[in-house]
């Protein structure tokens, strides 16, 4: 009788001690871990404020936001007309160039190819926009890419006009 | 091991080694028989370790002057090179060393290669190596992005980006690499520690390869198994470790030529300007060794896609034991392997150069035909060769293709004929 029963109750001894041991090695990995992800102070700068009055039609600025480069361009007429006279079925990943630019004549955007995460040249490439010199990838006045590796457009950062002169960005 | 046992000598060295076999094991590394006919490709086991010593000497030394800090890490750098004592040569050696220690190993393992010592029964020993090249590959990585310079930054930000390609989770593992929100001073300081930490790991990697090939001993040039302890084995000592030191030597005199006549060639010059997140370099290359699997990973015309082929290329190494299947080792006696390792050979090196140019036009075209023959030698030559190739006939023994020369040994009878004594006589 006792033959039947000692095994069973061994394995759920076993089966036990792995579980817990299992979890409190997990539980003692995590910080580990977790440790590398962005700590407190890295998190802390994620907002700024940008004063675009200064800028004239047709010029870039860039500005430094979490270690990456924002593009705020202010685009002239022709520009915009471009961007939006765009059939959405020519582009690799459709996105109306109304839903990019809340105020058209502005243009926000975080200034890293999303291929492998160079800075784009400004006024270069097929589209007279931004061109990617590291493996190729054109955007055109809108930010969309047109063409190259890269798989999605110019990432839009979270920004709103605090006044007519002032850029809030995060 | 079935060669002679340690005995010791002394009483204390049989007190000492009955509780620590130190003494037995150097007896074994001394005493451990190497086939009589391996030839200089064989010596770049000997240099590479000498290369793993000379990176971590110097490595250690510069870790003492150097700050792993995106404001003084390239300033730190100036200093080492125009005000540490030395600190220019240390700088140029580990530099320059990077450099010799993957052309040692890329001959390493393209010897490995060429006569099959991929195959069984040293797959273990092959796998091992493959661990190492790529905890090199990493190690270098790290390292080249510590002098904080363009170069630095922008290869830095298109490897780490290459795992953003990971559907779903892509964007929280760079996001966990960097420490932020891009290269930054947390993901300097990570990859210093990572970069200081992982040459010690390929130090113990390199123990348990050369474990595993002492269990089966040392392939050679015919390929064929040898009988231990026979007449076609010489102890490592001196014979093998006496032609490592030549090989060596004419090695060295290769590496301080770069050191100090150009220690700058195998370089970038964008890495002298200080790193800056605003502008991107106009052409980013990394450095020489990496540039086959940069060319793969812009052949293919998807990012996701990329750097699945480009991990690829390595990973079918691994498999390499089990995706050749024929039963001869080395190439001698496989007229047709013979022919596609080099044309292997000159792929990878056009890969190399491919890298270095812009992914357009021609060098498109050719970085695409060249990766896809990469992939074809490995998954259909290799298995298909193993059973269709004829190969040449085997020699009973190491000895044979040396002493069945025709006229061999009449030439030799000849030369013994002209001296005259008792030690020669036999040949007459």
């Amino acid at each position: 009788m006792s033959n039947k029963i000692e095994p069973k109750r061994r394995n759920f001894l076993f089966t036990a001690t792995y579980t817990i041991g299992a979890v409190g090695l997990g539980a003692a990995i995590w910080p580990l871990v977790d440790q590398m992800n962005p700590d407190a102070s890295v998190k802390a700068l994620s907002t700024i404020e940008v004063d675009v009055s200064s800028v004239q039609p047709g010029r870039t600025i860039t500005v430094l936001w979490r270690g990456k480069p924002i593009f705020i361009r202010r685009r002239t007429k022709e520009e915009i007309d471009e961007a939006a006279a765009v059939d959405l079925k020519d582009l690799k990943d459709p996105e109306k160039d109304s839903d990019r630019a809340k105020n058209p004549e502005w243009l926000v955007m975080v200034g890293v190819c999303t291929h492998l995460g160079c800075v784009p040249l400004g006024n270069k490439g097929d589209y007279n926009a931004w061109f990617c010199p590291c493996h190729g990838s054109h955007y055109d006045t809108s930010g969309r890419v047109r063409k190259g590796p890269a798989p999605t457009n110019l990432e839009i950062p979270k920004y709103e006009f605090v006044n007519n002169n002032t850029i809030k960005i995060g | 091991m079935s060669e002679n046992k340690y005995i010791p000598k002394t009483k204390l060295a049989k007190w000492f080694d009955s509780r620590l076999p130190l003494l037995s094991l150097s007896h074994h590394l001394k005493e451990y028989p190497t086939p009589k006919n391996l030839n200089y490709w064989w010596t770049f086991g000997g240099i590479l370790t000498f290369c793993l010593i000379t990176q971590i000497i110097t490595g250690v030394i510069l870790g003492m002057h150097y700050v792993a800090h995106t404001d003084h890490a390239f300033e730190s750098i100036e200093h080492i090179m125009r005000d540490v004592n030395y600190g220019w040569l240390l700088r140029y050696v580990h530099a320059n060393g990077a450099s010799m220690f993957f052309l040692a190993v890329y001959i390493h393992i393209f010897r490995s290669l060429f006569y099959g010592s991929y195959k069984a029964p040293r797959e273990v020993i092959w796998i091992i190596g493959v661990i190492i090249y790529l905890l090199m590959m990493a190690t270098a990585f790290m390292g080249y992005v510590l002098p904080w310079g363009q170069m630095s930054f922008w290869g830095a930000t298109v490897i780490t980006n290459l795992f953003s390609a990971i559907p779903l989770v892509g964007e929280s593992i760079t996001t966990w690499l960097w420490g932020g929100y891009a290269i930054d001073n947390p993901t300097l300081t990570r990859f210093y520690a990572l970069h200081y930490l992982l040459p010690f790991l390929i130090f113990g990697l390199i123990i348990l390869h050369i474990w595993a090939l002492h269990v089966p001993g040392n392939n050679n040039p015919t390929g064929i198994d040898i009988k231990k302890n026979s007449n076609e084995t010489m102890p490592f000592h001196p014979y093998m470790v006496m032609k490592d030191i030549t090989a060596l030597l004419v090695f060295i005199i290769i590496f301080f030529w770069f050191v100090f006549f150009a220690p700058n060639a195998l370089g970038h010059p964008d890495n002298y300007i200080e790193a800056n997140p605003l502008v991107t370099p106009t052409h980013i290359v990394p450095e020489w060794y990496l540039l086959p699997f940069y060319a793969i990973l812009r052949a293919i015309p998807s990012k996701l896609g990329g750097v699945i082929f480009m991990f690829a290329a390595i990973f079918v190494l691994v498999l390499l034991p089990w995706l050749d299947t024929s039963k001869v080792r080395s190439s001698i006696f496989r007229p047709l392997y013979r022919k596609f390792f080099w044309v292997l050979v000159a792929t990878v090196i056009l890969l190399g150069y491919l890298g270095a140019k812009p992914p357009e036009g021609i060098y498109l075209v050719l970085s695409r035909i060249a990766t896809a023959y990469y992939f074809i030698h490995f998954l259909i030559l290799l298995p298909v060769l193993g059973r269709y190739e004829k190969t040449d006939q085997l020699p009973m023994s190491i000895s044979d293709p040396v002493l069945n020369k025709p006229g061999l040994i009449d030439k030799f009878k000849k030369a013994a004929g002209q001296y005259e004594g008792d030690n020669v006589g036999s040949f007459k």
